[in-house]
């Protein structure tokens, strides 16, 4: 009977197809699944495996689990608030590395005759080790610098998307996390959790004028250099008025030194020429109100352009004020692009998981997530960018060392000019990129004045000089 | 030295398990699959050592965990039982199919040692429960030899059915939101579970004799009273399972696909309207779509399951090393999570397999059986079934909406494994008795030829 065939042969289609989807299930998302915060599994694994540590690039110890003589399990950080949000805490919840690579924090790699021995001696198997892709001498530069103030600086590699530095200040030590729980929790303006970093939102500033000149230049291609404007310190357009940070008269400006002097007005005229439609197409394409790739807890940056925006949205977009906000890690892998001939890498913090032995378990490669732009209009910003430091805002940066392009930004969210927040984005050397830098520094005042210094530490003790 | 072997085993049975499974599963499959009665007999002989090899290294294992030596008289009793049922079920029907009543055995061994792990006091019910199903089944096939008015009875097995489920949703009791069990003097039952048989030989007992449009409509008439009913309790699984078992049953008996169409037609319009009507309804739809974002409350129980089931990996974290008490009623709708969990996706997916097995072994016999009243009762017992896997799995692991029936054998619950066993020992009866007329006639064929000379 053809029928009962069939009836066999539905009933075993569907399970088959049942299998492909429990296959998946295990293979695929058995890590994310295991990290969800109502999957209780992980008390199991406590029971059974020592938690494994954290190691920066070369190897120095930024997190292990010690046990004393009573058999206590006390989770140390030698560097204590250095690497609060980069490294994270694993009690009461968990935060960066010790988030991310929790499962393989509390995997083990032990062989079965190691188990075994493991369990006659009553001792637990030790977890996956982790190796980050953090520099403790840059990490500890910037540590220094930003002292009591509050802010983020983040440092990746140019090619690769590898992060060097993370900090992201007020800071906690989480080694007392747990003691001071009720503290640092009881104070929400403080927000000490909160990783600025990779989450805080803040408006660009003057450094969002990168996207403006780049919209420019994709609009401009051929007549771009032909641009000219003439500076009186503000701008009226309609009703509104834009001026020039303290009313600095720049006078006669072409784009690039628009640019390098961080001119208001001039991207303010620019900005008003611009179609909107493209220029929305633009900030979609730089993941702008999207979702960004990264395995790390992460904010969306939003920015609206479009054809409903008004005059007066255009006109302090084009600038990086108004409605528009950003993480400075989002402007960090903007800028890696432009030192990446246009591509865009996936950043990530995690290099390798090693077991016991040393041996490696998963290693994590650069990933690409996007040609953004191409490699003229690349070279274009790196010009730009450049001109900043010889001529314009970043001129603190000169030195016979090292070439470097870069762009001030100084976010105006109040009245005071010295209550605003200091941005710097730069890479060097510009002629072939090794690494990328992000500052933002908040209530210091133009970041010119003060996030263009750290930079200058920072590079220095990245080339050595 | 006796230290380390204990540990050995703690951390080998696994891999050992998963290993034993698969064999049993490969022969299982071969003896379905094969034509040839020597090598059927050869493979059903290994699988029933396997079988005893793979639950002595689970209790085993419970032994070695928990400390408690218990797990050692469960395993005897499991043993003592599974070796009385193959030897006095063969012994009494020697016609019966061994290949249906190995696998029969392989499950019901692996619910009670899954049972058992996860709650002594419940494991001790089951067992009591399996032993009392079996010793009633142990008349089944008798029976089906013996009487023969079954085929009479239509309008007998249709008041019935319905009566009990009616009466049930107006009195019963209400559990987790559902108003399917009755309780009589201590003893709870789930009736919607033995009406299944009942409405099985309506079934039977008007598509053998009918096949006009008339009768299709009546038994359509019917079979949708009691899938109301049913929906009203808020059972929605067995609802599915009685309209699905319907329609197959009415193309394999009328040969007319045009009912297939109109029932995949009728069934998604019913969904839909379903959906509309009922809130117990959209609630399951919700926790498919999203159950990320309902986590806290209408999806938390199939979240905590896919949990359990990626936790364990494809070996499993062994017997009692899981948290399967973490998913809300574990022992009986969610009871594969358990599976998964500390047996691994390997075992998991053997255990699927050889629920295929019956299933496909259901649907060959019912092939050679000539009497077609019979045959739609095999072949509807093997589409139930079948088809109450693939919900319960299903639903466990987020493949289709939750709908919450037992996994017949495995799970926890009196009325499935009886309903279950009652089943598997009908088709045995079934089966018992085509063989036996086919006997009867051979030897009528060749008595002839034999009286010429």
């Amino acid at each position: 009977m053809v029928l009962i065939n069939v009836t066999m042969f539905i009933f075993c289609a569907l399970f088959l197809a049942m299998f492909i989807y429990l296959g998946v299930i295990v293979s695929r998302s058995k890590i994310a699944l295991y990290n969800n915060s109502y999957n209780n599994r992980q008390e199991l694994q406590y029971k059974y495996v020592l938690r494994g540590s954290i190691y920066s690039s070369d190897g120095e110890v930024l997190a292990e689990t010690r046990v004393d003589e009573n058999g206590n399990e006390i989770r140390y950080y030698p560097y204590g608030s250095m690497f609060a949000h980069a490294v994270g805490y694993a009690v009461n919840g968990r935060m960066g590395i010790e988030d991310y690579a929790n499962y393989y924090l509390m995997h083990t790699g032990a062989t079965l005759s190691e188990r075994v021995n493991d369990d006659l001696e009553n001792v637990k198997h030790p977890g996956y080790d982790v190796y980050s892709t953090l520099n403790v001498e840059l990490q500890k530069v910037v540590d220094d610098y930003l002292g009591s103030y509050n802010g983020a600086v983040i440092v990746t590699e140019a090619k690769t998307g590898r992060v060097l530095v993370l900090i992201s200040h007020p800071d906690f030590n989480p080694g007392t996390i747990k003691e001071e729980w009720e503290n640092i929790t009881s104070n929400p303006e403080n927000s000490q959790l909160l990783n600025r970093a990779t989450q805080g939102l803040y408006p660009p500033g003057s450094t969002f004028k990168i996207i403006t000149a780049l919209e420019y230049y994709r609009e401009n291609k051929d007549s771009w250099q032909d641009y000219a404007y003439t500076c009186d310190g503000s701008i009226e357009h309609g009703d509104y008025r834009v001026s020039c940070i303290y009313g600095t008269v720049h006078g006669d400006l072409d784009l690039e030194g628009s640019f390098a002097r961080s001119c208001n007005s001039s991207f303010v005229n620019i900005g008003l020429s611009l179609n909107r439609n493209s220029w929305e197409s633009t900030l979609d394409s730089l993941y702008f109100n999207h979702a960004i790739p990264t395995d790390m807890v992460v904010n969306s940056s939003s920015a609206y352009i479009g054809a409903g925006s008004t005059d007066y949205d255009i006109m302090q977009t084009s600038i990086g004020q108004g409605k528009t906000i950003m993480t400075p890690l989002h402007l960090n892998m903007i800028t890696q692009a432009i030192a990446n001939k246009g591509v865009m890498m996936k950043p990530y913090i995690i290099e390798r998981i090693v077991d016991d032995d040393d041996e490696v378990i998963k290693e994590f490669v650069p990933e690409s997530i996007g040609t953004v732009m191409t490699e003229d209009e690349a070279a274009y910003l790196t010009d730009l960018m450049m001109a900043v430091v010889e001529y314009g805002t970043g001129r603190a940066l000169i030195t016979d060392s090292y070439t470097c392009a870069g762009k001030t930004g100084t976010a105006e969210f109040a009245q005071d000019i010295n209550e605003s927040h200091a941005w710097f984005t730069a890479f060097a050397p510009a002629e072939d990129p090794e690494i990328c830098v992000t500052i933002i520094i908040e209530k210091a005042g133009t970041g010119m004045e003060y996030a263009v210094p750290l930079a200058k530490m920072i590079f220095d003790a990245y080339f050595g000089v | 030295m006796q230290i380390a072997v204990k540990y050995y085993v703690i951390e080998l049975s696994k891999y050992i398990i998963a290993f034993l499974m698969l064999m049993y599963t490969s022969l299982s499959v071969v003896s379905v699959v094969s034509a040839k009665k020597k090598l059927v007999s050869v493979c059903t002989s290994i699988q029933s050592g396997l079988m005893l090899f793979l639950l002595f290294v689970s209790f085993l294992h419970m032994t070695f965990v928990s400390g408690q030596e218990e797990y050692l008289y469960l395993f005897a009793f499991i043993t003592l039982f599974l070796f009385f049922m193959i030897t006095i079920v063969s012994i009494i029907y020697d016609k019966s199919d061994r290949v249906l009543l190995n696998n029969m055995c392989m499950l019901s061994g692996i619910g009670l040692c899954i049972v058992s792990r996860l709650s002594f006091a419940k494991a001790f019910r089951q067992y009591i429960i399996t032993l009392v199903s079996f010793a009633i089944c142990l008349a089944i096939p008798f029976f089906i030899e013996r009487f023969k008015y079954f085929k009479e009875l239509l309008w007998a097995y249709a008041g019935v059915g319905i009566v009990v489920l009616t009466v049930v949703l107006s009195t019963g009791r209400k559990v987790n939101g559902a108003f399917i069990t009755y309780t009589i003097k201590g003893i709870t039952f789930q009736p919607s579970e033995f009406v299944k048989i009942i409405y099985l030989f309506f079934l039977a007992a008007l598509l053998y004799k009918y096949n006009s449009f008339k009768w299709i409509l009546i038994s359509a008439l019917v079979t949708g009273a009691y899938v109301i009913v049913l929906v009203f309790s808020r059972d929605l699984g067995s609802a599915l399972i009685f309209f699905v078992a319907y329609v197959m049953i009415v193309v394999m008996a009328t040969h007319n696909y045009l009912y297939l169409l109109s029932g995949i037609v009728g069934g998604a319009i019913a969904c839909v309207v379903a959906y509309n009507l009922f809130d117990h309804v959209k609630v399951r739809v919700i926790a498919f779509l999203d159950p990320w974002k309902y986590i806290d409350d209408q999806a938390y129980q199939v979240t905590q399951s896919l949990f359990a089931i990626s936790s364990g990996g494809w070996t499993g974290s062994g017997l009692m090393l899981g948290r399967p008490s973490d998913i809300p009623f574990v022992n009986q709708d969610l009871i594969f999570s358990a599976v998964c969990e500390e047996f691994g996706m390997i075992f998991a997916m053997c255990l699927l397999v050889i629920c295929l097995c019956c299933f496909c072994r259901m649907m060959m016999l019912s092939y050679r059986i000539g009497d077609k009243f019979y045959q739609i009762i095999v072949y509807g017992i093997g589409i139930m079934y079948i088809f109450q896997v693939f919900l319960t799995v299903g639903g466990g692991i987020k493949f289709i909406p939750l709908t919450g029936v037992t996994l017949p054998f495995i799970s926890y619950g009196g009325s499935s494994v009886m309903t279950t066993y009652i089943m598997f020992f009908i088709v045995h009866g079934i089966v018992i008795k085509s063989r036996n007329y086919e006997a009867a006639n051979d030897e009528r064929k060749t008595t002839p030829d034999t009286k010429v000379h």
